[in-house]
C-alpha cells in the first residue's frame, strides 16, 4: 500500500482513473457529437466551440478522440493480455520441460525474437486482413517471443535459488514449485514489464492505424484520428496533435503504473527523487565543522588507543559516515570513530556485519563517494588532507602511496583486461613509466607475491588465475606503487584456510620488505589477532576497544569483545558444553533502528556494496 | 546399521569427475564432520544424498535403503535425508511467509496433513528452533540472518528426517550468531536423536560439533577418525597443513612453511 502513496503511485492512480472514466463514459457522453455530421462546419479550426476543430464531415474531433478512448484502450489491453498470457504460458512451460524439448522451445522463441515485430504484424495482417481484431491479434502474438524470453529468464534464475532446491528436496513437484515459488517471485517484474509493454502496444496501434493497417472506417481509434488529421496539418494542426496528446498521456499513465509497481527503490523516479534530496541535504545537515578546535592535522587529536607513539601516517578523528535512508533522512553508519595508523604498523579492525569497519577503512583511504556523507575533525594521510579537494599531484601521490586490497579479487579485477595491463596501470598513469619499465615492475610485483612464471602470466586474464592467485596479484598490484599504507578489506574471506595463510604470508613479507603500514579488516578476531600488532574492535559504527593483539585474551574488558572471543569455537573449545552466546541486545544480528534487516534483499545496494563498487574504480 | 552410509560414491558433472571413491558412514545419533576446502567435493556429496546431484557410481543408503535412482523406494529414502543450506538469505522464498516455508517441509513426510494439524506442527517446530511461532505469518525479510537459518532448520525438521545434512550452515553468519546455531544443532540432535553430517571448511567449528571427522581433498577422502584422535595426531600431511593454517586467538601467525606457495 505504501507504493500507492509514492508520487508515481498517486499520479498513476489518478491517470488510470481518468482513462477508465473516459473509456466507460466516453461513447455515451461524446458518441453522438462524434458521429454527427454537419457539413456546414467542416474543417473548422480549433476553437472554443470545437476544441480540436472538425473533420471533413464536420464531426467534432475532440468528441471523436474522447469517444475513441474505449476502443483504443480495449485493443491495447487485449494485445497486451495476449502477449503477456502467451509469454507466461510458453516461458513457464519451457522452465518445467526436460532439457532437450526446453532447448528446442527456447530456440524457436529466440528465432522469432530476431524478427522485427512490424514484419510479424504485416505477416499476420496478410493472413487476417486489415481489421481491428486482426491488428490486436497480430500485435499481441508478435509480443509473445519477447515476453517468453523475459519470463523464461526470470523463472530460470528463480528456479536455481536455494529455496526452490529446498522445496524439491522436501518433495515438492514441478507444478507446486511453479505456482508457490516461481510465479510469486517473478510476478512483480512481470507486471512492470506488462505495463511498460502496454504503452508500447498503444503506440504500435496508433502506428498501425496511421498506416491504415489497423482500425478501418467507420470505426476509429486514436491512431486513425491522427491519420485523418495529418492531412490538414497546415490548416488545423490540432486535428492531428489532439489525438497525439491523448496517446502520449495514456502512454505516460502506463509507464507511471510500471514505475509505481517497481518495488526497487533507486531504480525509478523515487530513486531519482531520493538522490536529489540527498544531494541537497549534506550542506544543510548539521555536521560538526571540520578542523574546528584542532590546530592542525594530527595535533590536538588523540586518536591513538594504547601506546600512542610517534606521529601517525594516516588518521581520522571523530569520523562520521552517513547514508541517505531513502526517505529524505540520513542513517549514520560510522559514529565518531578515531583511528591512527603509524608508519609500519599493522592494525586490525574487527567487527561483525554492519559494524562500520569497511566504511572506516574506505574513509581512511579517501575512497568514499556520494551518496556517502563523510565528516571528520581530522582525516588525513601523511600530510594530505583528505577532506579538502585533491590536486592532481596529491591524488597521484595517494594513488601510489596507498594500496587497497578488496575482498573479492574477481570483482575488483577487470575481467576484460589482462593481469599485466591492470598491474602496469598505476606505474604508467601515476608514475609516468614507460611500458617496458612498468612491465618489469609488474613482474617484480608478481614475483614478490610468489606467482611462478610472472612474465608469462602477465598475459593471462583474471579468470585464468585461482582465487588465491588473484588475491596475491591484487597485493602485487598494491605493491607496484611502493605503498606506505596497505588497506586490506577482508582480503581472505573468500579463500580457504591454507590459501588464506599463503596470502597473509605474502602480505606480511610485503610489509617487512617495504615497511608499509597495514590495516587489515576482518570479521575473524582470531585471524586479526594472529596477524596484527593492534586490534580495534568495532560495533554499530563505534570503536568498542583498542587492544594489543598478543594479549587480547587477557586485555579484553568490554563485554562485547569478551563475548566475541568466548563464542568463537577454536581448537581448544570444550566440546562437551554449549558455546557461550553473546547476550541479546549486544549481538550485531539485531535489526537496525527503523526495523530494517541488517542485510537487505539481493539487488538492493547496501552502504557497503555501494562504496565498494565506488572504490574499486580507483 | 549406519543411519547414513555412503559407499564408493562417484559424482560426475558431464565428463568432469568431482567426487570419486568416497565412502563414509554416520552412526545413528552421532555427528560426522566433513571438512575440506572449496572444490573438494563436500557439497556435491550433500547434494547427491538428497537427489540434487547425479550419482555416477556407488551407493548412498539411509537406514539401509538406497537413495539412488528414480524408483519410488529410492525417492522415499531420499526424503528421509534433509538438507540445510549455506545461505539463509537465499534459502527462504522472499515472498512466502516463513510458516508456509516450514509447512512445505512436511511434504517430505509423505503423509497427508490436515490444515489445523499442520499449523500446530509449524508452531511446534518454530518453538523448537527458538523462533516466536506468532511470527509464522511474517516474510523472511523481517528476520535476521541467524533467525532465518533457524527457520531453515525448522523446515528441514518438518520432514521428520533421520539424517540431517548441514552444508556450511554457519559460513554466512556472524560469529555471535554462529554459536547460537551450533548450540541449536547440538540440542536438536540430543532431543530428537538425529544423525548429522556436518559439512564445513572451518576446522574449529567441525571439531566442536563432530564425533568423527572425515577430511576431503580433490574429490576424495584423505583421512578419517574420531575427532580428538584425528586432530591430535593427524597422519596425513594435508590434515596437518589444515590444522596449521587455522588462526588461533592471540597467537602470532608464523609463515615459515607456508611462505612458499
Amino acid at each position: 500500500m505504501k507504493k500507492l502513496l509514492s508520487p508515481a503511485g498517486i499520479a498513476a492512480s489518478l491517470g488510470l482513473a481518468l482513462l477508465l472514466a473516459l473509456a466507460l463514459a466516453g461513447p455515451a457522453l461524446w458518441g453522438e457529437a462524434a458521429t454527427q455530421r454537419a457539413v456546414a462546419d467542416r474543417w473548422a479550426p480549433a476553437g472554443s466551440e470545437f476544441h480540436f476543430g472538425t473533420d471533413d464531415l464536420g464531426r467534432d474531433i475532440f468528441a471523436r478522440v474522447m469517444a475513441a478512448t474505449r476502443l483504443s484502450l480495449l485493443l491495447t489491453l487485449g494485445a497486451t493480455a495476449i502477449g503477456v498470457g502467451g509469454g507466461v504460458l510458453v516461458g513457464l512451460t519451457a522452465v518445467v520441460l526436460p532439457r532437450y524439448p526446453r532447448r528446442f522451445l527456447v530456440w524457436i522463441m529466440d528465432m522469432l525474437l530476431a524478427f522485427p515485430w512490424l514484419l510479424l504484424v504485416l505477416f499476420f495482417t496478410v493472413i487476417w486482413g486489415a481489421t481491428a481484431t486482426g491488428a490486436m491479434l497480430a500485435i499481441g502474438l508478435s509480443g509473445i517471443p519477447n515476453l517468453t524470453r523475459l519470463v523464461y529468464n526470470l523463472a530460470a534464475s528463480v528456479s536455481e535459488q536455494d529455496y526452490v532446491r529446498a522445496a524439491r528436496v522436501a518433495g515438492a513437484g514441478p507444478v507446486r514449485v511453479l505456482f508457490r515459488h516461481i510465479l510469486p517471485n517473478i510476478a512483480n517484474p512481470l507486471l512492470v514489464q506488462a505495463s511498460a509493454s502496454a504503452s508500447v502496444t498503444l503506440l504500435a496501434f496508433a502506428g498501425l492505424s496511421f498506416l491504415g493497417l489497423g482500425v478501418q472506417a467507420p470505426e476509429y481509434d486514436w491512431g486513425r484520428l491522427i491519420n485523418e488529421g495529418v492531412a490538414h496539418l497546415y490548416t488545423n494542426p490540432m486535428a492531428a496533435i489532439g489525438p497525439g496528446i491523448v496517446i502520449v498521456f495514456a502512454g505516460l499513465v502506463f509507464t507511471l503504473v510500471a514505475e509505481a509497481l517497481t518495488d526497487r527503490p533507486g531504480q525509478g523516479l523515487r530513486g531519482v527523487a531520493a538522490a536529489a534530496r540527498a544531494a541537497v541535504l549534506p550542506g544543510a545537515a548539521p555536521l560538526p565543522a571540520r578542523g574546528a578546535g584542532a590546530g592542525g592535522p594530527g595535533d590536538g587529536a588523540d586518536p591513538g588507543g594504547p601506546g600512542d607513539r610517534g606521529p601517525a601516517l594516516a588518521e581520522v578523528a571523530d569520523l562520521r559516515v552517513a547514508f541517505p535512508d531513502g526517505a529524505g533522512g540520513l542513517v549514520e553508519r560510522v559514529r565518531g570513530v578515531s583511528l591512527a595508523v603509524r608508519p609500519g604498523e599493522v592494525v586490525g579492525i574487527v567487527g561483525e556485519s554492519g559494524s562500520g569497519k569497511s566504511l572506516t577503512a574506505m574513509a581512511l583511504a579517501g575512497l568514499l563517494e556520494a551518496p556517502a556523507v563523510v565528516s571528520a575533525r581530522v582525516r588525513r594521510f601523511d600530510d594530505i588532507d583528505l577532506d579538502a579537494p585533491l590536486t592532481r599531484a596529491l591524488s597521484k601521490r595517494l594513488g601510489t602511496e596507498l594500496g587497497f586490497v578488496f575482498q573479492d579479487p574477481l570483482t575488483s579485477l577487470n575481467p576484460a583486461l589482462t593481469i599485466g595491463r591492470q598491474l602496469t596501470e598505476v606505474s604508467r598513469t601515476h608514475l609516468g613509466m614507460s611500458r617496458s619499465r612498468a612491465r618489469d615492475r609488474a613482474v617484480a610485483g608478481l614475483e614478490a607475491v610468489g606467482i611462478p612464471e610472472p612474465r608469462r602470466r602477465l598475459g593471462d586474464y583474471p579468470h585464468q588465475f585461482s582465487g588465491g592467485m588473484r588475491q596475491r596479484a591484487m597485493i602485487g598490484m598494491a605493491l607496484t606503487g611502493h605503498p606506505r599504507l596497505i588497506i586490506a578489506d577482508e582480503p581472505t574471506t573468500a579463500l580457504d584456510v591454507t590459501v588464506q595463510k599463503q596470502v597473509l604470508a605474502v602480505l606480511r613479507r610485503a610489509q617487512r620488505s617495504t615497511d608499509a603500514a597495514i590495516v587489515l579488516i576482518s570479521h575473524d578476531i582470531a585471524l586479526v589477532s594472529g596477524f596484527c600488532d593492534r586490534v580495534v574492535v568495532m560495533k554499530d559504527g563505534e570503536v568498542v576497544e583498542d587492544l594489543d593483539a598478543q594479549h587480547i585474551r587477557e586485555q579484553a574488558r568490554h563485554p562485547y569483545t569478551r563475548g566475541l572471543i568466548a563464542c568463537l569455537p577454536d581448537m581448544r573449545s570444550d566440546r562437551t558444553r554449549p558455546l557461550p552466546v553473546v547476550e541479546d541486545g549486544v549481538p550485531a544480528a539485531d535489526p537496525l533502528p527503523g526495523g530494517e534487516p541488517r542485510r537487505p534483499a539481493p539487488g538492493v545496494p547496501t552502504a557497503d556494496a555501494g562504496t565498494r563498487s565506488g572504490g574499486s574504480a580507483l | 546399521m549406519a543411519a547414513l552410509e555412503i559407499e564408493n560414491l562417484g559424482i560426475r558433472y558431464g565428463t568432469r569427475s568431482v567426487v570419486a571413491g568416497v565412502s563414509l558412514a554416520v552412526a545413528p545419533g552421532t555427528t560426522v564432520g566433513l571438512v575440506g576446502e572449496s572444490g573438494s567435493g563436500k557439497s556435491s556429496i550433500a547434494n547427491a544424498a538428497v537427489g540434487l546431484a547425479p550419482v555416477a557410481s556407488g551407493d548412498i543408503r539411509v537406514g539401509g535403503a538406497s537413495t539412488v535412482g528414480r524408483r519410488a523406494a529410492a525417492r522415499a529414502a531420499r526424503r528421509r535425508v534433509q538438507l540445510i543450506f549455506q545461505d539463509p538469505f537465499s534459502a527462504l522464498d522472499p515472498r512466502m511467509p516463513v510458516g508456509e516455508s516450514v509447512a512445505e517441509g512436511t511434504l517430505a513426510t509423505g503423509r497427508r496433513w490436515g490444515r489445523e494439524e499442520r499449523r500446530r506442527r509449524v508452531r511446534e517446530l518454530l518453538e523448537q528452533v527458538h523462533v516466536d511461532p506468532d511470527r509464522a505469518g511474517a516474510l523472511p525479510g523481517a528476520f535476521s540472518g541467524g533467525q532465518r537459518q533457524r527457520i531453515t532448520i525448522a523446515r528441514a525438521l518438518a520432514g521428520e528426517p533421520e539424517v540431517l545434512i548441514a552444508d556450511e550452515v554457519t559460513s554466512a553468519l556472524d560469529v555471535s550468531v554462529q554459536s547460537t546455531v551450533l548450540n541449536l544443532l547440538r540440542e536438536l540432535q540430543r532431543t530428537l536423536g538425529l544423525s548429522i553430517l556436518f559439512i564445513s571448511h572451518n576446522l574449529a567449528v567441525v571439531r566442536y560439533i563432530s564425533d568423527e571427522i572425515y577430511v576431503m581433498r580433490g574429490g576424495g577422502i584423505v583421512e578419517s577418525g574420531p575427532t580428538e584422535a584425528l586432530l591430535d595426531a593427524p597422519a596425513d600431511p594435508y590434515t596437518a597443513e589444515l590444522l596449521g593454517a587455522v588462526p588461533v586467538l592471540g597467537e602470532r601467525m608464523t609463515f615459515e612453511e607456508a611462505a612458499t606457495p
